[in-house]
Formats: structure tokens, C-alpha cells, sequence
């Protein structure tokens, strides 16, 4: 295949320049997830404000997979409900392990050529896991240091 | 069939055409197999000492007195005396069949936890694959000895001897340490380590995982104490490993495992040992394995081990050259000579898109922390990629590498 199927515009400028990567001083919920086979990490940091995600950011590090899903993945949920989030992860699950596009999320649809890749369908999932986690756990104060 | 006896400069291209897998194409590109530091390719003496075998000569090693016992237990014998020669030890009675390095390492580990006691230390280096570290890490944690490491100089990957008297000096019982480092390249003064370490009364072990397929070794030369190597790095099959033990040193230590083959006389509550080396191989060993090593070590020997070190050891000092010239580019490890890889980072590109990156033009190459995560703590770098190359690896491919990387360079951080 072409790589340029795999590596998107749309990925290859979010890892280039992640978006809302950096700490919420006011995040009420965080999670971290690895990739012990690709070495990425990604920590969320999440404002949930009743059953809406008032503000979401992430840092990490790691191949352009999985920093460019967590990147878009920032974006497409910030102001969603949690459930209207659940829904949104199960939708693109179905992108990258099917590679199905979503002719209505063209963001997300940029990682359908992932599915060809099945050693990298965890590094786009890598963000939006750490995301559900954080949403479903304890509530904590985030520190900024 | 050996392969031809080649008296000067080798045929590169010749002996190329002896690895069959090499002739195919991936992802529509002809395959450039660069990955030769987790396993080399084996050439087609090898396939075919092991076909032979199980077609001819199969059975149990050392057990039965019909003619195929016999067969099998004189080709496994001869294999045994075969590596004695390949590293030039004093017999055959110094070598121990295990299933690779790691086996090789984690025997000596364990046999030695009757030695050690608190206050006792094991000395390693900073440039460790994960399999001559953790070894020495679990039998710190039952004996009470403590861990010290020979520290790098910093991405040109030497070691530091400066201070190498005073750590040995430490109590130290065991000095372990690679001849070639997997992530870095460097070529340690294996000799001069030996030298010293005996100076000050410390058993050495030698992890020649990566140098036993590419340089002569001689363990009566460099005078170390154990020496350990796997089969599938050299040409040889995957699951047979030697590990190289001088006999004053076997015949104190404890078994490993025990079962079968071990044994001299068992009774219900207890059991002799038999002699050294069996003593050490408990269970039916890799027979065939042994079979396909010793086709791996005529082969490689009929190449000639020199040429091949200089043959890699030039691929890698020019790819490294070059690739010095991609906008960037981090190079790890020295800067002169280097056996046969080279390690990488590229500003804005990981190491697993570089990976993909390559795959895609049919390019076999490495990407992660190449199971040395201490070091690459330490040089500030989660993750690298390695070209590692062989034999039969050419200018042309090398060529080849340096324009994909490049372009990779530029299609991640452009
Ligand atoms: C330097 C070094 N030591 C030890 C090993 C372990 O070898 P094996 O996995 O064959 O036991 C390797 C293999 O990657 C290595 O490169
Ligand atoms: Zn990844």
C-alpha cells in the first residue's frame, strides 16, 4: 500500500503539532496508558463537569500514530457527554480495526488505513483508552507542578 | 555439501545466492534484510544439514546402542567438538549446548548462587541487553551481592576503564560484559578486561551473542572464564546455544537442571552428577540444532571470519558516515570502528514510523529499545532504529537505506 494511506495529512500534521497537548490545571480526572511493544505513552488529563467533558488535554510520547490520535481525539471530544464519548470510541475502534471510513468524521477517518497495520491498531487506541479510563475513574486534583 | 573454500577475497555475491529467503519481494519491493542483530538468515548448508538429518539419522542422543542412536549421538558429539574448535577451546568437554545466550547466562546465574554472599558484588556494564543483566539481577536478589556497572562514555558508546581496578576491586566475584553491544556497536577490548579482571581474581563472562558469527574468537587467547553465544545469530538454527566454560571452573560448580542425561546414578532420595559436560544437560538437548550450528560454523569458516567482520564492519562504518548527513540524525555509538549496526534517532520521527516507513520499501530494520532500556535511559532516548547487517548484506543496499531514511526524515519531521 501507499503510505501516504497510513499516514494521513490530517496525522502527519497532528504530530507534528499535537493539539491541547499539555497540562489541565483544572482536570478533575487523569489516566495514563503504554504500549510496551511500541514504547508510547499518553497521559490524559480530563474536566469532567457533570456528565460533559468540559475540557480534555494530553501529553505523551511516542510513534505519530498514536500522538495524532490522541491529539484528534482531544478535539472530537471536548464538550461531548461521557456516553456521546463511549460512543464516539466505539465508532472509531470500528475505523481502524475494520478500516471503514466515517464519511461524516473525516478526522477520524484519516486512521482508517491503520487496520492494515494490526501491530499498530493499539497505538491509535493508546489516547482514547487512557480518555475512557480517566472519565470512569476516581475523581482527582490535578497538580501542575 | 560444504560451500567452496574461498582462498582470497570472497564472492559476495555468490555466497548471497546461498540464503534462499532472500531471494523475494515484500510489500512488492525486493527484500533488503537489515535486522541481522535479532537473527541472521541461514544459508541453504544449514537447511539441508537439518533436513538430512531428521530424514537420515534421527534419534535420541547418549540413551540407545541401535545403529540411528548411534548416528545421532556421534553427529551431536561432533557438533560439540566442532564449537570447541570454532572459539579454540582446550576440548570438547568445555562446551555446553544450551538453547542460546540468554540459557547460557541465566546457567551460570543460577549455578553460581552457592558462591556469592552479601557483601559480594557482580560487576556488568551500562551497555547490557536486558539478558546479561536481569541474570545477574535475580541472583543479586538471592545471594545479598550487589550490582555495579562499568558506565559509558555517552553516545559514542565506549566504556569508561578509567576507574575499572577500583570497581573490581569492590568484591567483585563476576565480571560480565559484551564483546559487541547490540544497540551501540562498539567492539569491547574483550582481552585487556579479561586481563585485568584476573588481576584481581574475578571470573569473567563474555556475552558473544553478537560477535560470535562475525569475528574470530579465540577463548584461550582472551582468556576468559565463560563465553556465551546463540546459533541463530551466526547462520545457525534457532533453539540451539553454546555456552563456553573453562573445565576447572565446570567441575566445581553446581547442576543447572536436573533430569535425564545430567545424571550418573540416581536414587530415590538423591543423585550424582555425570561428568562435565552432561552435567549441565538435562533433558533431550537440540540435536538437530547442534547439527545445523556446526553446518552454520563450516560455512562461516570456509568464508573465512575475518573478511566477514571486515565485509560488515565496512557497511556499517559507511552507513554510518553517511547517514551523519540526514537533517536530524542522533548517531549512537563510536564513530570509528564498530561492528556490524548502527543505531539511530531522527528528530520528529519514532523509531516505529521509521520501522513502517522502511517496511513499505521492503527494508528490514529494528526499531524500539532493542532490550537495552538502562542504557538508553541513561543517553536520554526512549527508542532507536538499527540497520544491522551480514554477509550477505551489499554496497547497494546500503545505498539504498541511506536515500529511504532520508526520505523518511522528511515525509515525518518535513
Ligand atoms: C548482546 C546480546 N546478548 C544476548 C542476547 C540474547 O540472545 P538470545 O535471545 O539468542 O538468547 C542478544 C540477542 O538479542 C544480544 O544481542
Ligand atoms: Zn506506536
Amino acid at each position: 500500500m501507499d503510505l501516504t494511506e497510513l499516514y494521513q495529512s490530517v496525522i502527519l500534521e497532528n504530530n507534528r503539532r499535537p493539539r491541547n497537548f499539555r497540562k489541565l490545571p483544572t482536570a478533575n480526572r487523569i489516566a495514563s496508558g503504554n504500549n510496551p511493544v511500541c514504547g508510547d505513552e499518553i497521559t490524559v488529563y480530563v474536566q469532567v463537569e457533570g456528565d460533559r467533558i468540559a475540557d480534555i488535554s494530553f501529553q505523551g510520547a511516542g510513534c505519530a500514530i498514536s500522538q495524532a490520535s490522541a491529539s484528534v481525539m482531544t478535539q472530537r471530544l471536548k464538550g461531548r457527554t461521557l456516553a456521546e464519548a463511549e460512543a464516539l470510541f466505539g465508532r472509531f475502534k470500528e475505523i481502524v480495526t475494520e478500516g471503514k471510513p466515517d464519511e461524516e468524521d473525516l478526522d477520524l477517518s484519516a486512521f482508517a488505513g491503520v487496520h492494515q497495520f494490526p501491530a499498530r491498531i493499539k497505538c491509535a487506541t493508546l489516547g482514547w483508552h487512557a480518555a475512557i479510563n480517566a472519565v470512569h475513574g476516581e475523581s482527582v486534583t490535578a497538580t501542575t507542578e | 555439501m560444504n560451500p567452496p573454500i574461498v582462498a582470497s577475497a570472497p564472492d559476495w555475491a555468490a555466497l548471497r545466492a546461498d540464503f534462499p529467503i532472500l531471494d523475494q519481494t515484500v510489500h512488492g519491493r525486493p527484500l533488503v534484510y537489515l535486522d541481522n542483530g535479532a537473527t541472521t538468515q541461514k544459508p541453504r548448508a544449514v537447511i539441508e544439514a537439518l533436513v538430512r538429518y531428521y530424514e537420515r539419522d534421527n534419534a535420541n542422543v547418549h540413551r540407545g546402542v541401535h545403529e540411528l542412536s548411534y548416528r545421532a549421538t556421534t553427529a551431536y558429539e561432533a557438533a560439540r567438538a566442532r564449537a570447541a574448535r570454532f572459539i579454540h577451546a582446550g576440548a570438547p568437554e568445555e562446551i555446553i549446548f544450551t538453547r542460546g545466550t540468554t540459557e547460557g547466562l541465566n546457567l551460570i546465574a543460577y549455578s553460581f548462587t552457592s558462591r556469592l554472599k552479601p557483601g559480594d558484588a557482580i560487576l556488568v556494564t551500562e551497555m547490557e541487553h536486558h539478558s546479561n543483566l536481569v541474570p545477574w539481577q535475580l541472583l543479586a536478589e538471592r545471594t545479598g551481592a550487589k550490582l555495579l556497572f562499568v558506565p559509558i562514555t555517552g553516545d559514542d558508546g565506549l566504556l569508561d576503564l578509567s576507574h575499572l581496578d577500583e570497581l573490581l576491586a569492590r568484591n567483585v566475584k563476576l565480571f560480565a560484559f559484551p564483546q559487541i553491544s547490540n544497540s551501540l556497536g562498539t567492539i569491547n577490548p574483550v582481552a585487556e578486561l579479561c586481563t585485568r579482571a584476573r588481576r584481581h581474581g574475578v571470573v569473567t563472562v563474555v556475552d558473544a551473542a553478537q560477535s560470535a558469527g562475525h569475528l574470530p574468537i579465540d577463548v584461550t587467547a582472551l582468556d576468559c572464564d565463560f563465553l556465551a553465544f546463540s546459533g541463530h545469530k551466526m547462520a545457525g538454527p534457532t533453539g540451539i546455544g553454546v555456552l563456553y566454560g573453562r573445565q576447572a571452573l565446570l567441575e566445581t560448580m553446581a547442576p543447572f537442571q536436573g533430569g535425564g542425561e545430567m545424571i550418573a546414578s540416581v536414587q530415590f532420595d538423591h543423585s550424582t552428577w555425570n561428568k562435565v559436560p552432561h552435567k549441565f544437560e538435562a533433558g533431550t538437548p537440540d540435536i538437530a540444532g547442534a547439527v545445523g550450528l556446526h553446518a552454520a560454523m563450516d560455512y562461516l569458516d570456509a568464508i573465512g571470519r575475518p573478511a566477514i567482520a571486515e565485509h560488515d564492519g565496512h557497511l556499517a562504518r559507511d552507513a554510518y558516515a553517511r547517514l551523519a548527513s540526514v537533517p536530524g540524525i542522533r548517531l549512537f555509538g563510536p564513530p570509528g570502528e564498530r561492528g556490524g549496526l548502527v543505531s539511530f534517532s531522527l528528530a520528529g520521527a519514532h523509531p516505529h514510523d521509521v520501522v513502517t516507513f522502511a517496511d513499505q520499501e521492503g527494508i528490514a530494520l529494528r526499531g524500539g529499545h532493542h532490550c537495552t532500556q538502562p542504557l538508553w535511559r541513561k543517553l536520554g532516548v526512549t527508542a532507536t532504529t538499527r540497520a544491522s547487517f551480514y554477509l550477505y548484506n551489499t554496497a547497494a543496499e546500503v545505498d539504498f537505506l541511506i536515500e529511504v531514511i532520508g526520505r523518511a526524515a522528511r515525509f515525518f519531521g518535513g
